[in-house]
């Protein structure tokens, strides 16, 4: 299963190794990490995508998560309800042909082109990740030159359901 | 030539270099005793060593691995943080074991490593190797020291980290830069860890479940780790089990948490522990875990890990709970105040009475045995006597192997932090250093080292500490010319397809000891023992007593890998 977790941690050298460095030598499979500033100083945040084959598995990423001096709070937000969102840049082959249809198909995307040459289009996209991974999709026949994502970040919204919180977020809580 | 190195600085006298300033942190911390190795990237600290009349005393080894797997054997008998001082690149770099088999065991150290001056970190300058990098899979925390304002603090805070919640090692990288700077002498040392908050009171609702499944329990049965003897919890321990009668299986690294002989104790549990103390933890109904962690050497095929037992885990680390084995009943706490809360239970027993029967029957059925030689010596046996002459009243270290697991199996632990080995590591050339460390921290006591002819190879040029530090560290090498616990495997699961493990020449390890000025001595028949040990034992001085062992004896009972707790072997003669 796929889990997205979010990590607050203290903005200190080496945190980011450290945490990666655990993943990986715990044999966590890591899909993407983004890393930003919070809005308190020297406090970041650390969004997880990683691919989990049960529910013990996971337990102890949040634990060896929490177990890392700097960390603050472990947050698996998968089952609370969440607005995620990534950013894509993509470099597509487009000429004088090609060029206005890929501006109209990119249109129901919310999609822009943020630069224009003789021979291709750079567009950059946000939202979800299927919404990112559908326009890939669309612009894949006409030629992609060069593609990067920033990786997953999100944020549980305001006003959560009651059932959203899963048994294993209460467990995580006072470990 | 002499040449100043603070050349063309006008030391002022409220000023002093970042080196005093880790002088005094140092002092303010409590520390007794540093053991280090100079180099380049210390000079300033060393110098700063000279020049101040520091509380704590220094002790050089001869290589950087005895100065941290001293400082290991320190801390495990003292309860104190274990302090090194190593230089930049290679001085770091042979502290990495020692780093790793303190954080796998528990082992609070505070090590602080030199480092190229800041300005050429990252050049590949002469003796600089990545410290940080290297040691953050293997460190509790690790820091390098990038502003000198911050040193004082990061001092504090690493002793904080190393020896709250569960110990570990934490590494202080320091540049040359930073040691050799002049400043002010007033920076702060508080700290803010809003990410490190240990638990250490137990959820009083949990306990009461282990109160209540033991009211209910048949068959019920401790696992205590060291995590008793590290929150100094065998008295509490001790009330525990007096107070509910259940019988007690110790880890490796837990021995003496509970009182070895002790009719509820069955000795050590896993791999090579006793048939009472495995059979018990199969046919157990509920299991406590007090402080252990589930090392696979302990549980065996966890398929067959107390298959039919409900599980309490009390661990003062979160992330031990559930790992290894499914776990009914998750305590995160101190084991100390979780016994306190479980003590204040009231005693409503299940009826224990057919289990204890049988736990007896085992116990008196399938004992521990062996195989007496008279010439060469039966380890086991020279294991017996050597608890006999010490009065089973001596701290005890060792190495990794054969004699490790005899060790275990015959030197009966009745007391607390008696008993110094690597377990999660099982590094070889542990032993010995780890008996400096020990003397040091218990002056007044008789400490033995136990160690194989190969392991005792490993760090032996520690032989010099013994005498310029004038320590009566008792050597007892069980010398069976071999590297006994890979010939073991070899001879049990590749056909006696003895590779690279037989020893064709070791040196003379009594003239060995005299060359470093310490007495040697040789046994070779039993008769001899009772008498050498004696003299060992009361020579006024380090003594190292080579004991030529049978060379094709095996460590029973054993649980071979992949196996599990009910499927031991030579578990009878
Ligand atoms: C540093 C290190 N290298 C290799 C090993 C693998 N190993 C485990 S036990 C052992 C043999 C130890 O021989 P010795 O010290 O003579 O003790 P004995 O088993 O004979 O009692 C070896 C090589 C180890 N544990 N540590």
């Amino acid at each position: 299963m796929k889990r997205i977790i979010i990590a607050t941690v203290q903005d200190r050298g080496g945190v980011l190794n450290r945490i990666t460095g655990m993943l990986h030598r715990r044999q966590f499979n890591i899909e993407s990490i983004s890393v930003g500033a919070s809005d308190v100083k020297g406090i970041s945040k650390m969004t997880f995508v990683v691919e989990i084959s049960d529910k013990q598995k996971l337990e102890q990423l949040t634990k060896q998560l929490n177990k890392q001096i700097d960390v603050i709070k472990v947050l698996d937000v998968t089952d609370k309800a969440i607005v995620t969102r990534e950013l894509a840049l993509v470099k597509v082959v487009a000429n004088n042909q090609t060029r206005p249809e890929i501006m109209t198909l990119i249109t129901a995307f919310r999609a822009d082109v943020i630069d224009i040459s003789k021979d291709s289009l750079m567009i950059q996209v946000t939202g979800k990740p299927e919404k990112v991974d559908a326009l890939i999709g669309l612009l894949r026949p006409y030629g992609i030159k060069d593609l990067t994502k920033t990786g997953l970040t999100a944020f549980p919204r305001g006003y959560q359901p009651e059932q959203g919180f899963s048994e294993l977020n209460n467990m995580s809580a006072h470990g | 030539m002499k040449v100043n190195a603070n050349q063309g600085v006008e030391v002022k006298s409220n000023l002093v270099t970042g080196s005093d300033l880790l002088v005094q942190a140092l002092e303010k911390a409590g520390v007794e005793v540093v053991f280090g190795y100079p180099g380049g990237a210390v000079l300033p600290i060393y110098d700063a060593l000279h020049r101040n009349d520091t509380t704590f005393k220094h002790v050089l080894s001869r290589h950087e691995q005895g100065s941290i797997h001293a400082a290991e054997g320190y801390a495990r008998v003292s309860g104190k943080p274990g302090v090194v001082i190593a230089t930049s690149g290679p001085g770091a770099t042979n502290l990495i074991t020692g780093i790793t088999d303190a954080m796998m065991d528990s082992i609070p150290l505070v090590v602080f490593t030199g480092q190229v001056a800041k300005q050429v970190i990252g050049t590949d300058a002469f003796q600089e190797a990545d410290v940080m990098g290297i040691t953050t899979p293997v460190t509790k925390y690790n820091y390098q020291v990038n502003d000198i304002a911050d040193l004082p603090r990061i001092v504090n805070e690493a002793f904080h980290v190393a020896t709250t919640g569960r110990p570990g090692p934490v590494v202080i990288d320091i540049p040359k830069s930073i040691s050799e700077t002049v400043t002010i002498n007033d920076y702060e040392d508080d700290f803010y860890l809003p990410g490190y908050q240990p638990t250490v009171y137990p959820n009083p609702m949990q306990i009461s479940k282990v109160t209540d499944e033991l009211s209910k329990a048949e068959k019920p049965v401790i696992l205590a780790g060291a995590g008793i003897l590290i929150a100094g919890a065998t008295e509490e321990l001790k009330q525990f089990v007096n107070n509910w009668e259940i019988p007690v299986v110790t880890t490796l690294l837990g021995l003496g948490s509970y009182p070895g002989g002790d009719n509820l104790s069955l000795g050590m549990g896993g791999m090579h522990g006793t048939y009472a103390a495995n059979r018990a933890i199969y046919e157990s109904d509920l299991l406590i875990n007090i402080g252990a962690r589930f090392d696979d050497r302990l549980t065996g095929n966890l398929q067959h890990f107390a298959p039919n037992a409900k599980v309490a885990h009390i661990d003062i680390d979160p992330a031990e709970i559930g790992k290894n084995v499914e776990t009914a009943i998750p305590i995160v706490a101190d084991a100390k105040q979780a016994l306190n809360v479980l003590l204040l239970q009231e005693v409503n027993r299940g009826d224990y009475t057919a289990w204890l029967d049988k736990i007896k029957k085992n116990q008196k059925e399938y004992p521990l045995w062996y195989n007496r030689e008279d010439n060469p010596i039966s380890p086991q046996w020279l294991i017996e006597q050597v608890y006999e002459k010490s009065n089973g009243e001596a701290v005890v270290t060792t190495d990794v192997g054969q004699h490790q697991m005899w060790a275990a199996q015959f030197y009966t632990f009745k007391n607390p932090d008696n008993w110094v080995t690597s377990g999660g590591l099982g590094t070889m050339g542990f032993g010995f250093p780890a008996a400096i460390g020990a003397q040091i921290a218990k002056p007044d006591k008789m400490v033995i080292s136990i160690v194989g002819d190969g392991g005792f190879q490993m760090t032996l040029q520690e032989l010099s500490i013994l005498k310029t530090q004038n320590l009566p560290v008792k050597v007892v090498i069980l010398n069976n010319e071999a590297l006994g616990m890979v010939r073991q495997w070899q001879e049990t699961f590749y056909e006696e397809r003895y590779s690279h493990s037989l020893f064709s020449e070791n040196p003379d390890f009594v003239k060995l000891a005299e060359s470093y000025g310490i007495k040697g001595m040789r046994v070779e028949d039993e008769k001899n023992v009772p008498d050498a040990l004696e003299e060992a034992f009361s020579h006024d001085g380090p003594v190292v007593i080579d004991c030529r062992i049978e060379r094709q004896t095996c460590v029973y009972p054993m649980i071979a890998p992949g196996k599990g707790m009910h499927e031991m072997i030579g578990v009878t003669k």
